[in-house]
């Protein structure tokens, strides 16, 4: 019974917002539905560090292997939500001065901004430039020639990344840039064509594709064909 | 650098030659960071000029109510004016943060050697700095004002948020607080169940959504730059036939992919030869965005370095910093 | 395999090779031009390709005094890309004379809007805030934001990061719904992001009367999904730290043109100082590519001809 009625939930909201698009007098109701999505979300991410809460406490009452790490975690996100709550260090608003609370949580100077800029930009920035080293070693390890598809693509992939910098330039300096008839051969000018030409086909033709699945798949959402959001069964409603 | 072995970890002689190995890295890099102290830095130039033994320092000077970072030359000329003055002085907490953002970068780079605690730790940090961060925006951002500001106007006023423009009691507002709550049930093994209501309300509003503007944007747009002239006129003939040609290849090519994705026909006669050429546009597509990807990532590792280099270490300057 | 009386040859010990030499090697190729320019200054020049030179002109087309939304939608973990693009933008726009309104998508783009912000304003007192620029700051929500904005700005953000009500403002005077603006600009790590914005915002647009102008500056990992758009959707694509380079480029030469005494500070150079790590990057993949082929194929003939 409850599973039927939150298809029904997803099917009549599915269905507003495509009517809304077309019924004029149902565009504030799309504002509307828009505002009440927009604070789902933000309570979502309460959803996410109430999670993170629950799992970390778990973790460390098991105590067992790497629980230290946990509390770490922990200790990391309390302090931080404390400071982010309260805005600790951050200065009244030029607008408001006398009003503690109106400056923004993450300004220049407060203590959420200081973990923001010291703590979670380097660590972010570097986890995620640390792809650059396995890029370079899955590309001696696993790429290779094997077939004609595979040479297309490596051959591809050396005229981007060399036209995309100076060292294309220099390869082919040697072509004539003023005649257009072999300009387009200079690395720089054909990885431009790369793009321009092959890789817009490409995406294109997947872009028009995902476009069409992503409709039939709101279009089963509508007619409560689609449950696959509700999960595998759930405890406590049936149907 | 020999063929190093990870080692077993109940080989004895490997741990303790690894353990050897660490203390004379983290020596040398201690070492190294000793020399860099006692080299200096001048700072300011002309007769102001300075010359400091530190590094990673962040200067500030105050302005109103508000400390603004400035660069150490600053610093050097204010004191060379004045030096009693405090209007300009290091900002030990930025300073001290600066240093913990380098360890921590190298506490992460320290992963391409092997798996280790001083990873995981940094790791640890940022899994929970970045929730909190998150979790404390979104309240402030949004909930403060969308939710509690509708519901009570007056109290949300006059202690957390001085501007807000509603004066009046939405009861509307109740809607998405309950429908809050219950996701927030998802957290009870017992009542996750009823968490399922505001999951289906969001999956089908963001269906709904989707499949308006994924037909007009992706689907009508897209088709619709189809039918765009394929002859192309240029200023110059060499330009017109290379117009056109691409726009021919264009054409050809999103056919072609689409022939390649469409399962319902046999891949063969005409429609197989059709996927194979769109197969060879895919491998191109593919290769493009290979070689976009190592450059989005390399960029990353070089902003990383530049932030060594720089703010920590003080080897270069490239932007005037200091 | 091992080749004679079981010592691996030399191709079988280039492919057990441990890969931290990889990475070695890699750290090396960023490392040493990154100290090279910072101590030279140096910088490859650049082309502009049409994409670029589409967005340069959207946003060099408006008159002065023309009203720019920028979204910065990107966090600290793609700022190495994307921060040299939002200054280049953001430079342009104060160069013009656009008004600009910032916001954020992203829960992390609050500081990011703030630092460029400081980093183009910081030395212009003459740019006042609420009267040539304004912070919006982030929301939650995502699509449905950009569905808010679509019909009132003020519907998702009442207030500024300042709480100042929207509609006291001055730069807000007139602004209902996006479409009031004259230019969109996207500066995107990934969701939500410039795809959203061409989605639900800028396509509804072209078929009406006043058809919002977009422009989006994306990651090397999102810029092939947003070419399609280009031309017909968006007036312009800045792709990669190459765009941004190139951007950059362009807006110095506008600036050396107009005062050929000028000298461009060297923050205002950054996406074009980091194309000398990425051509000895570059270099390196493709010398590791090549490396790994002719180890494959050599490992290959000698399994063949055993």
């Amino acid at each position: 019974m409850s599973r039927s009625v939150a298809v029904l939930v997803a099917s009549v909201a599915a269905l507003a917002m495509v009517l809304s698009k077309f019924i004029v007098p149902m565009e504030s109701a799309e504002t509307t539905v828009a505002e009440w999505f927009n604070a789902a979300a933000a309570i979502a991410f309460v959803l996410g560090g109430a999670s993170l809460l629950k799992m970390n406490l778990l973790a460390i009452s098991a105590r067992g292997p790497g629980w230290g790490y946990s509390a770490v975690t922990l200790l990391a996100f309390l302090a931080t939500l404390g400071v982010g709550l309260l805005k600790v260090g951050v200065a009244p608003s030029v607008a408001y001065p006398g009003h503690r609370m109106s400056g923004s949580t993450d300004a220049e100077g407060g203590a959420l901004w200081w973990l923001y800029e010291y703590a979670m930009s380097p660590i972010t920035g570097t986890l995620f430039a640390m792809l650059a080293f396995y890029v370079a070693s899955a590309a001696f390890r696993a790429f290779r020639a094997k077939n004609a598809a595979a040479m297309f693509l490596l051959g591809t992939a050396f005229i981007v990344l060399l036209g995309r910098t100076y060292a294309g330039v220099v390869v082919t300096s040697w072509i004539p840039a003023d005649m257009p008839w072999v300009s387009w051969l200079r690395l720089e000018n054909l990885s431009a064509v790369i793009m321009s030409v092959f890789t817009t086909a490409g995406t294109r033709a997947m872009i028009i594709g995902i476009a069409i699945g992503v409709a039939a798949t709101g279009i089963k959402i509508m007619i409560g064909l689609d449950r696959s959001y509700l999960g595998a069964g759930s405890g406590g409603g049936n149907g | 650098m020999s063929q190093f072995q990870a080692g077993s970890p109940v080989d004895p002689a490997v741990a303790r030659r690894a353990q050897r190995l660490w203390i004379a890295v983290l020596a040398v890099i201690a070492a190294l960071l000793v020399v860099r102290a006692w080299v200096g830095t001048e700072v300011g130039s002309g007769p102001s000029a300075q010359v400091v033994h530190g590094y990673g320092m962040v200067y500030v000077e105050q302005k109103g109510a508000m400390h603004v970072q400035v660069p150490a030359s600053a610093w050097a000329e204010a004191v060379a004016a004045d030096p009693a003055q405090r209007q300009v002085t290091v900002s030990w907490p930025r300073t001290v943060g600066v240093w913990i953002a380098a360890l921590m970068t190298l506490a992460v780079l320290s992963f391409l050697w092997r798996d280790n605690p001083v990873y995981k730790l940094a790791e640890s940090v940022v899994v929970g700095v970045s929730a909190g961060y998150v979790m404390s925006t979104a309240v402030w951002s949004s909930l403060v004002d969308q939710v509690f500001g509708k519901l009570a106007p007056g109290l949300t006023k006059e202690w957390l948020s001085p501007g807000l423009t509603v004066t009046e009691t939405d009861w509307w507002a109740l809607v998405p607080l309950v429908l809050g709550m219950l996701l927030l049930c998802r957290l009870s093994a017992k009542l996750s169940w009823v968490g399922m209501f505001p999951l289906a309300f969001v999956v089908g509003v963001f269906s709904g959504w989707r499949f308006v503007q994924y037909v007009e944007s992706d689907l009508l747009a897209q088709v619709a730059t189809m039918f765009d002239p394929l002859y192309v006129p240029g200023p110059t003939a060499a330009a017109t036939v290379g117009g056109t040609l691409c726009a021919v290849l264009v054409l050809v090519g999103v056919l072609s992919v689409l022939a390649y994705f469409f399962f319902s026909l046999e891949h063969k006669g005409p429609v197989g030869g059709a996927a194979r050429v769109g197969i060879w546009y895919l491998m191109i597509t593919f290769g493009a965005s290979f070689g976009l990807t190592v450059m989005g990532r390399i960029a990353l590792f070089a902003a990383r370095c530049e932030f060594l280099f720089d703010d920590w270490l003080w080897l270069i300057d490239p932007a005037g910093k200091h | 395999m091992a080749s004679h009386g079981g010592q691996p040859s030399f191709l079988e010990r280039l492919d057990r090779m441990d890969r931290r030499w990889i990475f070695l090697a890699m750290f090396v190729a960023v490392a040493a031009p990154i100290l090279w320019v910072g101590v030279t200054g140096k910088t490859f020049p650049e082309a502009p390709t049409p994409a670029v030179q589409g967005a340069f002109d959207a946003v060099d087309s408006l008159p002065p005094g023309a009203r720019v939304l920028i979204s910065m939608d990107f966090d600290p973990a793609s700022a190495g890309e994307l921060q040299p693009m939002a200054t280049a933008i953001v430079r342009h726009c104060v160069l013009r004379g656009h008004r600009i309104c910032a916001m954020t998508l992203w829960p992390a783009g609050g500081p990011m809007i703030d630092g460029t912000m400081q980093d183009v304003l910081g030395d212009r007192p003459d740019w006042k805030y609420g009267e040539q620029w304004v912070n919006l700051g982030y929301r939650a929500g995502f699509e449905g934001v950009m569905k808010q904005m679509n019909s009132r700005v003020a519907l998702a953000y009442a207030t500024d990061v300042r709480k100042t009500p929207l509609g006291d403002i001055p730069m807000m005077k007139g602004i209902e719904g996006i479409a009031d603006f004259d230019l969109l600009v996207s500066v995107s790590a990934g969701y939500a992001g410039a795809k959203e914005w061409v989605q639900y915002s800028v396509s509804p647009t072209l078929t009406g009367p006043r058809p919002l102008r977009f422009v989006a500056g994306s990651t090397g990992v999102q810029t092939p999904q947003l070419i399609p758009y280009y031309p017909n959707q968006m007036a312009g694509i800045l792709g990669a730290i190459k765009g941004a380079a190139e951007y950059e480029f362009l807006v110095n030469e506008a600036v050396r043109k107009a005062d050929p005494n000028a000298v461009v500070p060297a923050k205002f150079q950054e996406a074009q100082r980091r194309m000398a790590p990425q051509l000895f990057g570059h270099v390196l993949m493709v010398a590791l590519i090549v490396l790994g082929n002719v180890v494959f194929v050599g490992l290959r003939g000698r399994e063949a001809r055993a």
